[in-house]
């Protein structure tokens, strides 16, 4: 490799470090963060899919199709395999 | 000797040690796996397992394990000489602090990413995870109680450092409310809270801040003697005392309310910037020594020790603790890096590259305290400072700071400017860690609250102001805070008991794979030999210095320190009896 090629190695080591220090202990706070936010929709907007009364359901329904994906990952993250009765039918 | 020279003896050690000890390390003894499947693939949930670049890696873990201790314990340990200091930080890092950093990180992606505490329990047994979880409370205890001591010494020897050190709190609330609640993103407020920093850095010299002394204490009798009847001269000290338990006081209170806010508000904003005065430090001091090229005036072993001086051997081992080994990045490795760790092989990178970061800025103090210093107050002065063990010990940090001003100076910044600078530096990674210090004790309250049954301890503020409570009790009850530097080698001692633990999980699972364990027995026995023989003597100076304090928390310590040894001796029996019926459970 020529010096310039190893140089713009180094340079690029160099800024991966920095991003380290940088964006990587926000990311997870971040990511979290927003899971959070999310799942509180999933609630608001679901919330008789887990046997609590849902007066807007009949509205939210029409979301079910985008949020099913959505729905899989939250309840692989709570730890259960597969989803919880009477809920989405995801897997 | 050329500072210059002491310097690249120390960067080419710790590049051989990389290049050819660490390899040896990794192919022939933990044979690392390119094609393993990591946790952070086996596991990926974009929060914590995420696969990770290496270098992104590298850079999260050495400012996660990078802090005040690597600076504090060598300014302290060149009093017996800059050799011994040297050599220690050099060839511990190398042969100790980097094996175990690079093993607790390795065995923690061999077990799905667990913690060194949940491996402990795993692989040496049930009494053991009890042993780690007292170990981890005193280091804690210990830890907050000393930087609040090294914080306020700073701050009382520093008036300038205070604005800017209390004026960044506020700016990196207002950074972490940006990031998280507006669209700016993070590059545009970190560079904002970094120029704020340093103009408040700049504004520090001309806005120096003295805590007034509202405790009003009466001249001690060791202060009356040591002023030798001169009652002026007794009563500034005491007024000393008075200012420092103040300072104390206050951190404390602010530790309180930052260890109960959540991380995204204060800590990481804080962290981040923190990171940056990191690398700014290490470039000034690097190039500092480059276009000043001071004279190494410590002399090269201390022939001529103050009376109350202990000797070097074995208290070097315990006073550097964080610059050649430490227990605590252990706890970072098998916590967080081994989730993101994107392939075996880059363990090697993070974990012992992460621990020749740590090595270097150790020797950094080494250098400004042995050089630099030295400078300003010339050599008789540097002997004067260091006349005494008590002063080496609460003057380390004040000596790094003015060693690395005199360096800046050779760089082009004002002295009095890069001495706050330098000063805001130590000052905001000993208070970063006291505020993740106290978070962690009130979690250990608080889980050994649920374990117990007892409601109260479950209790976030309660346990709160019992973890500042203890740290602050412990911190002054020592000569009115004025002994709180007598608490390093107890904190350096605990924090090598944590690194042996973890050294010996790693053994145990090298025996359970039928590989050599000389690479991480050998320091584990080293580390218990010298750890022991250290708190014995300390134990009998205790003892007859009458510090009833010192002898309680040294006694206990001391007595985790020889369950440790009964633990691991019985662990490593029982690892040979199963390795001679051949019972091995590689993974």
């Amino acid at each position: 490799m020529s010096w310039w090629g190893a140089l713009r190695r180094r340079l690029r080591a160099a800024r991966e470090i920095y991003e380290g220090m940088f964006v990587a202990p926000y990311r997870a706070q971040i990511y979290r963060e927003y899971l959070e936010q999310r799942d509180l929709f999933l609630l608001a907007g679901f919330s008789d899919l887990l046997g609590a009364p849902n007066p807007v359901a009949f509205y939210t329904l029409e979301l079910y199709p985008d949020l099913i994906e959505q729905f899989h990952q939250w309840h692989l993250r709570m730890g259960m395999e597969r989803p919880p009765e009477g809920g989405f039918r995801c897997c | 000797m050329s500072a210059i020279a002491l310097l690249v003896v120390g960067l080419l050690a710790f590049l051989t040690g990389y290049h050819v000890y660490s390899r040896y390390i990794s192919t022939r003894i933990y044979q690392l796996d390119p094609d393993f499947v990591t946790p952070a693939h086996e596991l990926e949930d974009g929060v914590d397992y995420v696969p990770t670049n290496r270098h992104v890696l590298f850079g999260h873990h050495f400012t996660s394990v990078a802090g005040a201790a690597p600076i504090v314990g060598p300014a302290i340990a060149v009093i017996w000489g800059w050799l011994p200091a040297f050599l220690w930080v050099t060839l511990g890092t190398i042969f100790a602090g980097a094996v175990h950093d690079f093993g607790t990180l390795w065995i923690s992606v061999r077990h799905r990413g667990q913690s060194i505490g949940t491996l402990t329990e795993r692989i040496v047994g049930d009494r053991a995870r009890v042993l780690f979880l007292l170990i981890i409370f005193f280091l804690l205890l210990l830890v907050n109680a000393v930087f609040a001591v090294v914080i306020a010494n700073l701050f009382v020897a520093n008036p300038g450092a205070v604005l800017p050190v209390w004026g960044s709190l506020l700016v990196a609330v207002i950074v972490g409310l940006l990031i998280y609640r507006t669209r700016v993103g993070i590059l545009w407020p970190s560079l904002g809270a970094l120029a704020i920093l340093y103009v408040l850095i700049w504004l520090g010299q001309y806005v120096p801040f003295t805590l007034p002394d509202v405790f009003g204490f009466a001249p001690s009798a060791a202060q009356l003697e040591a002023a030798a009847g001169d009652v002026t001269a007794a009563q500034a000290a005491a007024h000393v005392d008075g200012m420092r338990a103040g300072w104390v006081i206050a951190l404390f209170v602010y530790a309180f309310f930052a260890s109960v806010l959540p991380v995204w508000v204060l800590l990481q904003p804080r962290d981040y910037v923190n990171s940056h005065q990191l690398f700014v430090a290490l470039g000034i001091i690097f190039l500092g020594v480059l276009i000043v090229n001071p004279e190494v005036v410590a002399p090269a072993v201390n022939t001529t020790l103050p009376a109350d001086a202990p000797s070097w051997f074995p208290l070097l081992f315990i006073t550097i603790a964080c610059g050649a080994i430490s227990g605590f990045h252990g706890l970072v490795a098998s916590g967080t890096s081994a989730k993101q760790l994107n392939k075996e092989t880059d363990a090697r990178y993070v974990g012992y590259g992460g621990m020749i970061g740590e090595g270097t800025l150790a020797l950094t103090s080494i250098l400004a305290t042995t050089a630099g210093f030295a400078l300003v107050v010339g050599v008789d002065g540097w002997h004067q400072h260091y006349g005494t063990w008590a002063q080496a010990s609460s003057g380390a940090t004040t000596a790094f700071v003015n060693g690395v001003g005199v360096l800046a100076e050779g760089v082009g910044i004002p002295r009095q400017v890069a001495v706050i600078f330098a000063a805001v530096v130590v000052i905001s990674f000993a208070a970063t860690t006291m505020d993740t210090g106290v978070r962690l004790q009130r979690y250990i309250i608080s889980e050994l609250g649920a374990q117990y049954q007892v409601k109260a301890a479950q209790n976030r503020w309660l346990a709160t102001l019992v973890a500042v409570a203890s740290c602050a009790v412990l911190a002054l009850g020592i000569d009115r805070g004025a002994g709180g530097m007598r608490l390093w080698p107890l904190f350096g001692t605990t924090n090598q008991l944590t690194g042996a633990l973890s050294l010996l999980v790693v053994t145990l699972f090298l025996l359970s794979l039928k590989r050599k364990i000389w690479v991480t027995a050998i320091p584990m026995i080293f580390l218990l030999f010298m750890t022991t023989w250290a708190m014995v003597l300390n134990l009998i100076r205790y003892y007859s210095d009458s510090q009833a304090v010192l002898l309680a928390v040294g006694g206990a310590i001391f007595v985790l320190e020889l369950w440790l040894i009964l633990e691991a001796a019985r662990a490593v029996r029982r690892a040979l009896t199963r390795r001679g019926e051949g019972a091995g459970n590689g993974c």
